[in-house]
């Protein structure tokens, strides 16, 4: 069996609002990915696909703040570390995350060249000047970059070639889970194809050992990672692969979004696609049973007082709800 | 819990599904609607002259669904302020219904603004924050004519705009705008175009900031409006996934030109135009390989 480079346990995070309410927008999330392998988060905007991220870094700050559970890197436990040697020890090395706007994040007064030596220089490693820039030479040859960009301030770079920059200068110290949370989103298709490009090289090459990758845009997904989880309302609601989760999907909420995918495909324009009904519970009241039972097609009366466990089908596959897969597999096929 | 039980849902079940409407019609036959001739836009910046629309020659009928599809940059969004009105062509002339449009003045803009009316990109900016939604909607009815109609009949007008987008006026009532999810406020933006009922509804990327799941609903509420007041939607989109399941044709634009337009199953599944092809190739897909092999990194460094 391969090796486990991310573990995680019954994770839970909360913001604590203004008024001193907690939402708990990751709620006992437990996932864990092998070595080599990627990892792709779906769901609608606001189901903690995000901050899930945010709290897998194990660095928290207001109005974020770690509840209970376990995230363990490469056999290392990082939760609940101080925030000041979790930016020393985890971040860059372990654990690295790109933003969505991350093209934006660079000072655009300073070199490229110069936010690599600030990455070294934070994590205190024993290399001159020297030494760091071979090193960076040597990554962004590797990557497919062009060196003389090290020498260039950020606003001189296209918008691809600025994310793809990002992307090196955050992962330049190898670290063993990338987190890229919509790293592709604001660039156009062409731009878009390079990042992934560079992203599945990185982890084919062992530059990165791990990653998961965050977007809503499901046919990308599909293309990028292994696995699909699908989040709802702080929730994993399934897991299961790539091609499993698009083609057949177990939970009415996954089903609903891979109906929503809209590819320019022979035949995909006769097929009906469908909305779910309705908006996500909010998190600061979430309701007793399934979270899903409001706006799922199939609830019956006990699905709005039983909340369902996570259930392991094997294989890799789990899911979140009240019916068999045999019960919820038979009235699909009624309905097509 | 027998499956049967789970069946039985299925029947009642009232979920919203977009409809196909028109879309293999053959709109030619239809009168113009909109049409330009040579239209062209040239910006100059210090001694830097962009030419960001360039010669574009395009016809719009009655009830078609056209997607204009294009990267960023292409010129989309300078096109559609023009077909808005909101800027002069440099070069070209945009014919609306069949006569030379004339907004030389401010009182012929408002007039030809209400056979055209835009939803745009941002819905959380396209409110004005101080106004509830009531006064939104008011508004809408008072430029349509509606000004001395009794209450109940504003009221009753009101209720059934926002049925039509699945939005419960009756609920909505002394709300603010931004009391809404982004969905909720587009959906909102098209009661406002179906009180308005202009001849033409430009929508600049109204899905895109919004997910995907609530993108199909969107797409549902716009061709029905256009199955029920024969309206022309225009569509600016740079998803062509979105393009071809929608349209009822659809134009490529590069650099400020269209490379290629037509019936979306040709263009998309036979395109011909060399950017047309690497832009459908580039997009990921489900049903064929996406081929990363391909990719220069090296490009445009």
């Amino acid at each position: 069996m391969a090796k486990k480079m991310l573990e995680v346990h019954e994770l839970t995070t909360k913001y604590i609002t203004r008024q001193g309410e907690d939402v708990y927008s990751v709620d006992h999330v437990s996932l864990d990915i092998e070595e080599g392998k990627s990892l792709g988060i779906a769901g609608e905007s606001g189901c903690g696909k995000s901050t899930l991220a945010l709290s897998l870094m194990g660095y928290y700050f207001a109005p974020l703040h770690y509840t209970s559970g376990e995230i363990i890197i490469d056999g290392k436990n990082i939760s609940g570390l101080d925030p000041d040697l979790v930016r020393k020890t985890v971040l860059g090395t372990e654990i690295a995350y790109i933003p969505q706007a991350a093209m934006n994040a660079m000072n655009p007064t300073r070199k490229v060249g110069k936010f690599i030596e600030d990455v070294i220089r934070a994590h205190e490693l024993p290399m001159d000047k020297k030494q760091i820039r071979e090193m960076a030479e040597q990554r962004f040859a590797k990557l497919g970059l062009p060196v003389d960009a090290l020498d260039k301030h950020s606003v001189e770079l296209s918008g691809g070639m600025r994310q793809r920059v990002v992307i090196a200068i955050s992962t330049i110290l190898s670290p063993k889970v990338l987190i890229a949370d919509e790293p592709s989103s604001a660039l156009d298709v062409t731009s878009q194809k390079m990042v992934i490009k560079m992203m599945k090289d990185m982890l084919a090459n062992g530059l990165v050992k791990s990653m998961i990758f965050i977007t809503h845009e499901l046919p990308l997904l599909y293309n990028v990672t292994d696995d699909i989880m699908v989040m709802y309302a702080g929730q994993i609601v399934e897991r299961g692969s790539a091609h499993e989760m698009v083609f057949d999907p177990i939970h009415p909420y996954s089903r609903g979004l891979m109906r929503s995918i809209l590819v320019p495909e022979e035949g995909t324009r006769d097929v009906k696609l469908t909305a779910i009904p309705g908006t996500p519970p909010n998190l600061k009241h979430p309701p007793a049973g399934c979270r899903f039972a409001d706006r799922c097609r199939y609830a019956t009366p006990s699905c709005k007082v039983i909340s369902p466990p996570l259930l392991d089908i094997g294989g890799g596959r789990s899911y979140r709800c009240s019916f068999s897969q045999e019960e919820l597999r038979e009235v699909y096929e009624h309905e097509d | 819990m027998k499956t049967e039980e789970i069946g039985a849902a299925v029947v009642e079940d009232t979920r919203e599904s977009v409809s196909f409407g028109t879309r293999d019609k053959d709109f030619s036959k239809e009168p113009l609607c909109l049409s330009g001739r040579g239209v062209t836009r040239v910006f100059h910046t210090g001694k830097v002259t962009t030419v960001a629309v360039d010669h574009v020659d395009f016809d719009f009928h009655k009830g078609e669904l056209i997607s204009i599809v294009g990267e960023s940059g292409s010129g989309k969004t300078t096109l559609s302020k023009m077909l808005l009105g909101l800027l002069e062509p440099t070069e070209g002339e945009i014919m609306f219904q069949g006569q030379p449009r004339d907004i030389s003045t401010g009182a012929k803009k408002r007039e030809y603004w209400k056979g055209i009316q835009a939803i745009f990109q941002d819905p959380f900016s396209s409110y004005n924050v101080f106004h509830k939604i009531d006064s939104v909607l008011l508004d809408c009815i008072n430029m349509r004519g509606g000004k001395n109609l009794p209450k109940e009949k504003k009221y009753e007008m009101m209720t059934e705009a926002c049925s039509f987008v699945n939005l419960k006026f009756a609920e909505l009532t002394n709300k603010y705008p931004f009391e809404l999810s982004g969905g909720q406020m587009q959906r909102l933006m098209i009661a406002r175009i179906f009180l308005l009922k202009p001849n033409i509804l430009l929508a600049d990327e109204p899905t895109s900031m919004i997910d995907a799941c609530s993108r199909a609903t969107i797409l549902d509420m716009l061709l029905k409006l256009r199955d029920e007041t024969g309206m022309t939607v225009i569509f600016i989109t740079h998803d062509i996934g979105l393009a071809y399941y929608i349209s009822d044709s659809v134009y490529i634009m590069e650099h400020g030109k269209f490379v290629e337009s037509g019936k979306p199953d040709k263009v998309m599944l036979e395109p011909e135009a060399p950017y047309t092809k690497r832009l459908i190739s580039d997009v990921p897909k489900i049903h064929e390989p996406w081929d990363l092999s391909t990719v220069d990194l090296l490009q445009n460094a």
